[in-house]
C-alpha cells in the first residue's frame, strides 16, 4: 500500500496536499479506498461552504458500505472533482486515490491546521495498529 | 429462461382486442373527452399495448417454474443476521384468512368489534412482552417505527420548551437509526463501541454532558449479537442529563420472556412484528413496526388510539399531544392477526422456549465455527454473531464464502455488518433449525475455508450451481441497466 511523503494524513483516513499558501486538494488514502472497495457513488456537499476541521465533504457509497469523508483542516469547499461529479467516473477514488481520484479543493481557512496532521511515517504506523 | 415477453413472441397470436367486440360500437375518444386520454406520453390510445399473449398452459408453467427458482424460509435454512428469518407457521395464514377478519377499514366499529378487541388484546401483551404502558399498532414496519418513536422524542422536547439536537447512536447500530435521527432533523452522534463490542460509558457521557442531546437509538442485544452488560448504566446516564432512552427491537427475538425493554430502562420502543413474532418478511411481507412508550408519553402516540369503554371497542382520538396519524387506517392489520396468532399459539411458556433456542442455537454454531474462523468478540452470545474473514485464505473474501454458500443450497448470511468487524460474516439460525440443520451449515463453512486453501477458484467463481451465476456487483451500481429489452 502506498502513503506519498509529500502528504499529511488524517485519523479518519483523508489526505491533504497543500498546493498554493491556502489552497490544497483532498482526497481519501489507498488504506481507506482498499477497506470501502469499489466505491460506486459519492455524494458531496455544495462548494463555497465554510467547514469546520472535522466537517463532513461527501459520502462515499461502496459495494459493502456508505462511509463519510471529514474535513481535514478548515476551510471552504473551492471546487469538486469534475470528473466525480460530472463525468461521475467513481472508479478513479479506487484506482487513483492520490492523483485521479482527488474529492475536493479546499481554501484553508487556518493552515496551521496542517501540523495537527500525520506525516506518512506516522499514518502508516497508525494503519498498521488498525489492522 | 426465456421471459413472459419472450414466449410471447413464440405462440400464434390468440389473443382478442376490444376493438374487434361487437358490443362497443363506437371508438374510445368518442366516448371519453381528449384531455382524459394519454396521448402525449408515447403510449397514445390508438397504440396497441404490448402485452405478452401466451395460452393458458404456458402461463402456468413460465409463473411455477419462476416460483421454484426462489429461495425462502419454506425452501432452506436462512441465516441472515440481524433479519430473524424465522418460519411463518402456516396457521397464521389460516386465522389471517378467516371470513370474520375480512373486514373493511370504513366499516364502523360496531360491525368490527372483533377486528378491535383482537388489536387491543395484542397492544396489551405487546405491554406485557415488553414492560412498556401503551402500543401503537400502526407504523408499518422497523424504520416506520423509529421515524414514529423518535417524532414522539421530538414533540416531547418541543412541548417541554426545549431544543434538541443530537442522537446518540452506537457504532454497532442498524443503519436505520441514523438515518431515522436525521429523518427527524437530528444530528448524529456517534460513539465507539468499546474492547467488548458494548457500548463506551466514557464517551456516552461525555457526549450527553457537552452537547444538546435528545436521547440515544440502541439496539440490545446489539449486532455483534452480544448483551450489554451496562444497559442499566447507559439509560441512567442518558436520563440524568435530560434525555431519552430509544430501544430498537430488532433483535427482541432473543429476550421474550428474560428481559423487558421496559425494565432496561427505555422510554420508547419499537418491535418488528415481521422478525419476532413470525409474520411474513422481506419480498413476503408487507412489514409492522408497533411502537410502545412508557406512561409519561401515552398523550404522545399516534390517534386514533384503540380504546375500550361501556364494553365497547372504538378507534378515538383520544391522545392529546399526539403526533398524528402515521398510517393510513389503523396499520396493516392482516399482520397483527398473524402476530396475535403467534402468540397465542405460543402461550408465554413458548415464548421464553422459542428465545432461549434462538440463542442455544446461535450459541451451538459458535462454537462449532470458531474454532475455524475467528470469532472477534467470542463469548455467550445471544441470537445472533459475528465471525470475521481473517481466516480465509488466497484472497478469498467474505463475498466470496457467501456465493459459496449458494452452491451448497444455503442462503447466505448478512455480510460486511457490522461495520465494526471486518469482512463480518453474521449469523442467525432462529429457533426453529433442528440440530442436523445446525450440523450441515457448520461442515459446509469448515470446508469452505479448506476450499479457499486447495481449490481458490471455487469460492472466487461461485456460484456456478444457481440459475445466475456471480454477478457484477460493481457495474450493477455503476452502470445500472433498468429496463429489459430483447
Amino acid at each position: 500500500m502506498n502513503f506519498p511523503n509529500n502528504l499529511k494524513y488524517s485519523k479518519t483516513h483523508e489526505w491533504i496536499l497543500k498546493q498554493d499558501d491556502n489552497i490544497a486538494l483532498v482526497g481519501i488514502t489507498d488504506y481507506a479506498q482498499h477497506e470501502l472497495g469499489d466505491i460506486v457513488f459519492v455524494e458531496f456537499e455544495p462548494a463555497g461552504e465554510n467547514k469546520s476541521k472535522g466537517d463532513t465533504i461527501c459520502n462515499l457509497e461502496s459495494v459493502k458500505a456508505v462511509a463519510s469523508v471529514y474535513m481535514p483542516v478548515s476551510g471552504k469547499i473551492k471546487e469538486i472533482n469534475p470528473k466525480l461529479l460530472e463525468d461521475e467516473d467513481f472508479a478513479l477514488v479506487n484506482n487513483s486515490p492520490y492523483e485521479n481520484g482527488w474529492l475536493i479543493q479546499i481554501v484553508m481557512s487556518n493552515s496551521d491546521e496542517l501540523s495537527e496532521l500525520m506525516d506518512s511515517t506516522t499514518y502508516q504506523q497508525f494503519v498498521e495498529e488498525a489492522k | 429462461m426465456k421471459t413472459i415477453f419472450e414466449k410471447s413472441i413464440d405462440c400464434p397470436l390468440t389473443h382478442h382486442r376490444i376493438s374487434d367486440s361487437p358490443l362497443i360500437a363506437k371508438k374510445i375518444n368518442e366516448i371519453i373527452p381528449d384531455i382524459y386520454l394519454e396521448t402525449d406520453h408515447g403510449y397514445g390510445c390508438d397504440e396497441e399495448h404490448i402485452l405478452p399473449e401466451v395460452s393458458e398452459v404456458e402461463l402456468v408453467r413460465h409463473y411455477v417454474k419462476l416460483s421454484t427458482r426462489n429461495f425462502g424460509v419454506d425452501t432452506g435454512f436462512y441465516p441472515l443476521g440481524s433479519c430473524t428469518m424465522k418460519y411463518n407457521p402456516k396457521i397464521n395464514e389460516y386465522t389471517a384468512s378467516l371470513p370474520g377478519f375480512l373486514t373493511h377499514p370504513y366499516q364502523s366499529s360496531n360491525q368490527i368489534q372483533g377486528s378491535l378487541e383482537l388489536l387491543y388484546d395484542l397492544e396489551q401483551k405487546l405491554c406485557k412482552i415488553t414492560g412498556m404502558d401503551a402500543f401503537t399498532l400502526q407504523p408499518s414496519a422497523g424504520a416506520h417505527g423509529e421515524f414514529t418513536g423518535i417524532s414522539i422524542m421530538k414533540k416531547y422536547f418541543h412541548e417541554k420548551g426545549e431544543t434538541k439536537k443530537f442522537i446518540i447512536v452506537p457504532d454497532s447500530a442498524h443503519g436505520t437509526n441514523p438515518a431515522t435521527a436525521a429523518m427527524c432533523q437530528y444530528g448524529v452522534i456517534t460513539i465507539t463501541s468499546n474492547k467488548h463490542g458494548e457500548v463506551s460509558l466514557e464517551e456516552l457521557e461525555a457526549a450527553m454532558q457537552q452537547r444538546d442531546v435528545a436521547g440515544i437509538m440502541l439496539t440490545n442485544p446489539n449486532t455483534l449479537g452480544l448483551f450489554d452488560r451496562n444497559i442499566l448504566k447507559i439509560t441512567e446516564i442518558v436520563h440524568r442529563y435530560g434525555g431519552l432512552a430509544y430501544y430498537d427491537g430488532a433483535n427482541m427475538n432473543a429476550m421474550m420472556g428474560k428481559c423487558k425493554p421496559g425494565e432496561m430502562g427505555f422510554d420508547i420502543i419499537h418491535l418488528n412484528l415481521h422478525k419476532t413474532f413470525s409474520t411474513p418478511h422481506g419480498g413476503g411481507g408487507p412489514g409492522s413496526g408497533p411502537v410502545g412508550v412508557k406512561k409519561f408519553l401515552t398523550e404522545y402516540l399516534p390517534n386514533p388510539r384503540i380504546v375500550y369503554n361501556d364494553k365497547k371497542y372504538t378507534l378515538s382520538e383520544v391522545a392529546t399531544k399526539s403526533i398524528g396519524k402515521v398510517k393510513a387506517f389503523y396499520g396493516n392489520f392482516g399482520i397483527l392477526v398473524r402476530a396475535y396468532t403467534y402468540i397465542l399459539m405460543m402461550g408465554e411458556d413458548g415464548l421464553i422456549r422459542a428465545s432461549e433456542n434462538a440463542v442455544l442455537n446461535a450459541n451451538y454454531l459458535r462454537s462449532l465455527l470458531s474454532t475455524e474462523y475467528k470469532v472477534p468478540f467470542d463469548r455467550i452470545c445471544q441470537h445472533e454473531f459475528v465471525m470475521s474473514d481473517e481466516t480465509l485464505k488466497n484472497e478469498c473474501t467474505t463475498l466470496d464464502l457467501a456465493k459459496r454458500l449458494l452452491d451448497y443450497g444455503f442462503h447466505a448470511p448478512t455480510i460486511y455488518f457490522p461495520l465494526i468487524v471486518s469482512g463480518a460474516i453474521m449469523i442467525e439460525p432462529t429457533e426453529t433449525e433442528t440440530k442436523e440443520t445446525l450440523d450441515t451449515f457448520a461442515q459446509t463453512l469448515k470446508k469452505i475455508k479448506t476450499e479457499s486453501i486447495r481449490e481458490p477458484e471455487l469460492l472466487k467463481k461461485a456460484p456456478i450451481s444457481t440459475v445466475v451465476g456471480r454477478l457484477d456487483e460493481v457495474k450493477a451500481a455503476r452502470q445500472p441497466k433498468l429496463k429489459f429489452e430483447n
